[in-house]
């Protein structure tokens, strides 16, 4: 019996050594791939980035990223805008008066498949209800398919974060004399602002990577177009794409869609880390 | 509170002209406020209907034309105008399956690391890094796989990745991209395991690895699967990532590693420049892929709600 | 891993050596305890001796120290970082906090009941089995009778057998801890911990669980934290009153709660302050 146990428990303890070994293992390779892709868009990043790459527009040889650059900041924050409207609206009935009626779980549910459909079908249904009908690739369609994909994001966090305020603050508002609207947005907002914008600020990161959506949305144009978002509107993410596949064959411009890349991925993380920092001062 | 503009008039008649009127006033604002918003948020389900509806619509064409055959054709030549789904849905569901079956356990693996054994000073910054990576757009990880992977791979088993892209590749890639995913749900849902459970399977004398397999992974059992069904869903519905690596051959190849397609970057490569019958069947494709992630998300989603979720 | 080998030959050369003992002979004996969370003095110079086979009892106002204290016993503390401690346990002579001490093996010989029950997401029977498994290779007859054995000594068993199959996490309070209990009897420890086992249950089952000590002093040394100074004195052979990580007094139960040596006790006992 007690060399049994002695033999059974060293066993298990080898046992755990070894899983616990493959846990680091698994850590350091996961960890390595990532780096080792952070460490290939900076070398190749860094050495296209220059001054003229953010001014001059971009062309078939030569030139910048800066019509790209310009369109897609215009079209995520008007989407963002946009978004911001409608999710917080649709957050705020889901959590101050749908509850846990079958409507708001309906509405719930479906804005949680929303929330991680495949972007590309989102492209393909603002394809066929905008782009088709008006005849031409724009500038809003590619602002209506980065909405679609804001607005879940937005409601969900407007919901979370409005549900964490407690009953109590309600009621002591409700016990002055206030009316549900007014408590809503005096009591309630102020208190889950910093969550809210936190969502809000993920959102717009996350549309700003989208490329799929825009294939067949705003396209892409070599031109400056700074409002007319009813004319194709050129774009970071389908720059870069076209760049690394139908103009795959001039090393210049794959140089610059590397460029693109880590000015956009730069851009997330620091969205990314704003982010977490208003939602550190919520806690 | 229909109710309020009521009582407003009756019980409370001592009430001067102008305190009614004002009171009247903001129980109507209560009254628009409600309806408001909730148009916005039955604007949701109206989104889901539009999606699905224009989908069909628009696919229908080729759906009437093409009939079963659709689904069977093995594969999908433009020029002689036969589009088989067969190659792209064989891609897609390969593509992710092996992507899921390599980030599963190192995402696993991550997150125990994480929660049980990472020592303190590292664990907020990795475990922030995680979620950081989490938002790298998926084009660049599309990128890196066409420029480092693939050569790589065709360098190191030329006869294995003849061409270094591939199915294959496209899965490494889709593991790769969604292993920060993976890891930052699975280290939030352990986290809901409380300290006790923890401290009372230690405390009669588990190793580590016993109190992870035996007590935390089991009572957060439902939200790891949620986690990685979800996973799963990005992984279907993925277009950039896998684009540039997976070979874009559009005829049937039943290999692990050769070329092929998927359903999202058939669209992606194709839509563009097609019209008629072809942009049709691209149209069907999506409708397709949108009903299968629909289903996988829908398990996802039934399995969070109860755990965690709050995941985007 | 000299010291664990040494630790398990212990294991069953114990109950024989036990016996020859006096009946208050010291099973833990803390010196010059000291413990930090971070730069917080939590726990102040602690030095006292828990005998064997008896209960000893902690008691004291919220945040003085008494679960830290009994954390201690089993280094749970362990598990987290930033706390920091001095000094010595002696079990049976051999200080727990040596570095050449197996956790594992030290868990296993002094179990742990919490204060909330913590049954784990398997079957009432798989529960108990659970940490029987972990250090024992029985036959499958040996573990049902062993199971059954723990159970009954939980005053479990009759309540459960005919749903051993079932959900550990499906039972109420009651009977999740007294399932805890079983779990943690079923090793067979030599000391068990209970960090206010009462506290989030009922009247009937408090008084079932108390029932137990009583019963399970016979063959383990229990010491256990509590909020609640009536059960200290319903149940506890020995009583230390802990006031702000100081241990003010350690004593006969009986002498404890009606002459105690320090006014600090006394003001406590009646209810002066706490």
């Amino acid at each position: 019996m007690n060399i049994q146990t002695t033999s059974l428990y060293r066993r298990r303890k080898l046992f755990n050594q070894l899983v616990m070994g493959a846990c680091v293992a698994a850590t350091l390779v996961g960890f390595l791939f990532l780096f080792a892709i952070l460490f290939t868009l900076v070398t190749k990043g860094l050495s296209a980035l220059s001054p003229s790459i953010f001014i001059e527009r971009t062309r078939m040889s030569g030139g910048g990223l800066g019509n790209a650059i310009w369109g897609t900041v215009l079209m995520t924050s008007v989407a963002t805008v946009l978004g911001t409207i409608i999710g917080v609206a649709a957050g705020t009935w889901l959590a101050e008066y749908g509850g846990k009626g079958w409507m708001a779980k309906v509405i719930r549910f479906i804005n949680d498949i929303l929330l991680s459909a495949p972007s590309i079908i989102i492209g393909l249904f603002i394809y066929a209800v905008v782009v088709v009908p008006m005849g031409n690739f724009s500038g809003w369609a590619g602002v209506l398919s980065l909405t679609v994909i804001i607005v879940p994001v937005v409601i969900r966090s407007t919901e979370d974060m409005l549900r964490l305020i407690p009953n109590s603050l309600r009621e002591a508002a409700a016990a002055l004399g206030a009316h549900r609207w007014w408590i809503i947005v005096r009591v309630c907002y102020s208190g889950a602002r910093a969550g809210i914008i936190t969502g809000i600020l993920l959102g717009f990161a996350r549309i700003s990577g989208e490329t799929a959506p825009l294939l067949f949305t705003s396209l892409n144009s070599n031109q400056w177009n700074f409002f007319r978002l009813g004319d194709e509107m050129a774009n970071l993410p389908m720059t870069i794409y076209q760049n690394m596949t139908i103009n795959a064959f001039i090393p210049d411009l794959v140089a610059l869609a590397w460029g693109g890349a880590l000015i956009l991925t730069a851009a997330i993380l620091i969205l990314n880390i704003a982010a977490r920092y208003f939602s550190r001062q919520r806690s | 509170m229909a109710t309020n503009a009521i009582q407003t008039d009756s019980g409370l008649g001592r009430l001067s002209e102008a305190t009614r009127k004002r009171l009247q006033r903001k129980a109507r604002i209560d009254v628009l406020f409600e309806r408001t918003l909730f148009v916005f948020a039955f604007a949701v389900l109206l989104l889901l209907g539009a999606i699905i509806a224009s989908l069909i619509a628009s696919s229908w064409p080729a759906l009437q034309r093409f009939g079963l055959d659709f689904f069977t054709e093995n594969r999908w030549a433009a020029n002689v105008e036969i589009f088989g789904a067969l190659p792209a849905i064989y891609g897609t569901l390969l593509t992710s399956f092996i992507a899921i079956v390599i980030a599963v356990p190192v995402s696993f693996g991550i997150a125990i690391f994480l929660t049980e054994r990472c020592p303190g000073f590292l664990r907020q910054p990795l475990s922030t890094l995680i979620e950081l990576l989490a938002g790298i757009p998926s084009i660049i990880y599309g990128m890196w796989g066409m420029e480092v992977l693939a050569p790589l791979l065709r360098t190191w088993f030329p006869t294995v990745f003849p061409a270094g892209t591939g199915l294959a590749t496209a899965g490494i890639i889709l593991a790769v991209m969604i292993i920060p995913f993976i890891t930052a749900v699975s280290r939030d849902v352990i986290n809901t395991v409380p300290a006790v459970m923890r401290e009372s399977a230690y405390g009669l004398g588990c190793t580590t690895w016993e109190v992870a397999s035996q007590v935390i992974l089991p009572s957060v059992k439902t939200g790891l699967v949620g986690g990685v069904v979800l996973g799963l869903g990005r992984a279907l519905g993925e277009t950039m990532a896998v684009t540039f690596v997976i070979g874009n051959n559009l005829f049937l190849n039943t290999t692990l590693t050769g070329q092929g397609t998927s359903i999202a970057a058939l669209i992606a490569n194709q839509f563009s420049e097609s019209d008629g019958t072809q942009r049709s069947a691209l149209l069907a494709l999506g409708l397709i892929l949108f009903l299968i992630t629909f289903v996988v998300l829908a398990i996802a989603r039934y399995l969070l709600r109860n755990s965690t979720g709050r995941h985007a | 891993m000299t010291v664990d080998l040494h630790f398990n030959a212990e294991r069953d050369a114990e109950p024989a050596e036990a016996t020859a003992r006096s009946r208050t002979a010291s099973k833990l004996r803390v010196k010059d305890l000291n413990l930090y969370y971070g730069k917080f003095h939590a726990l102040k110079q602690i030095s006292m001796e828990i005998p064997e086979r008896q209960v000893t009892a902690f008691i004291g106002p919220s945040g003085c120290g008494k679960s830290t204290l009994i954390r201690c016993f089993n280094r749970i503390h362990d598990l987290y970082e930033g706390i920091h401690t001095e000094g010595q346990i002696l079990l049976d002579d051999h200080d727990i906090y040596d570095s050449g001490v197996d956790l594992n093996l030290l868990r296993s010989r002094i179990g742990m009941v919490f204060q909330k029950p913590t049954p784990f997401p398997m079957s009432v029977f798989d529960n108990v089995a659970f940490g029987i498994r972990l250090y024992e290779k029985l036959s499958a007859r040996e573990l049902e009778e062993r199971v059954e054995w723990a159970l009954r000594k939980a005053a479990l068993w009759e309540e459960v057998k005919d749903k051993l199959k079932q959900s550990g996490q499906a039972l109420s309070g009651g009977q999740q801890q007294r399932l805890c209990i079983a779990r943690t009897i079923a090793v067979k420890p030599e000391v068990i911990l209970l960090d206010e086992p009462t506290s989030a249950l009922d009247p009937i089952s408090t008084g079932y669980i108390e029932d137990l000590i009583n019963e399970l002093k016979k063959d383990y040394t229990i010491v256990i934290v509590t909020h609640n100074m009536q059960q200290a004195a319903r149940i506890s052979d020995i009583t230390a009153f802990m006031y702000l990580g100081n241990l003010i007094e350690c004593d006969d139960t009986t002498k404890i709660f009606t002459q105690p040596k320090e006014s600090r006790t006394e003001d406590y006992i009646t209810g002066r302050y706490g």
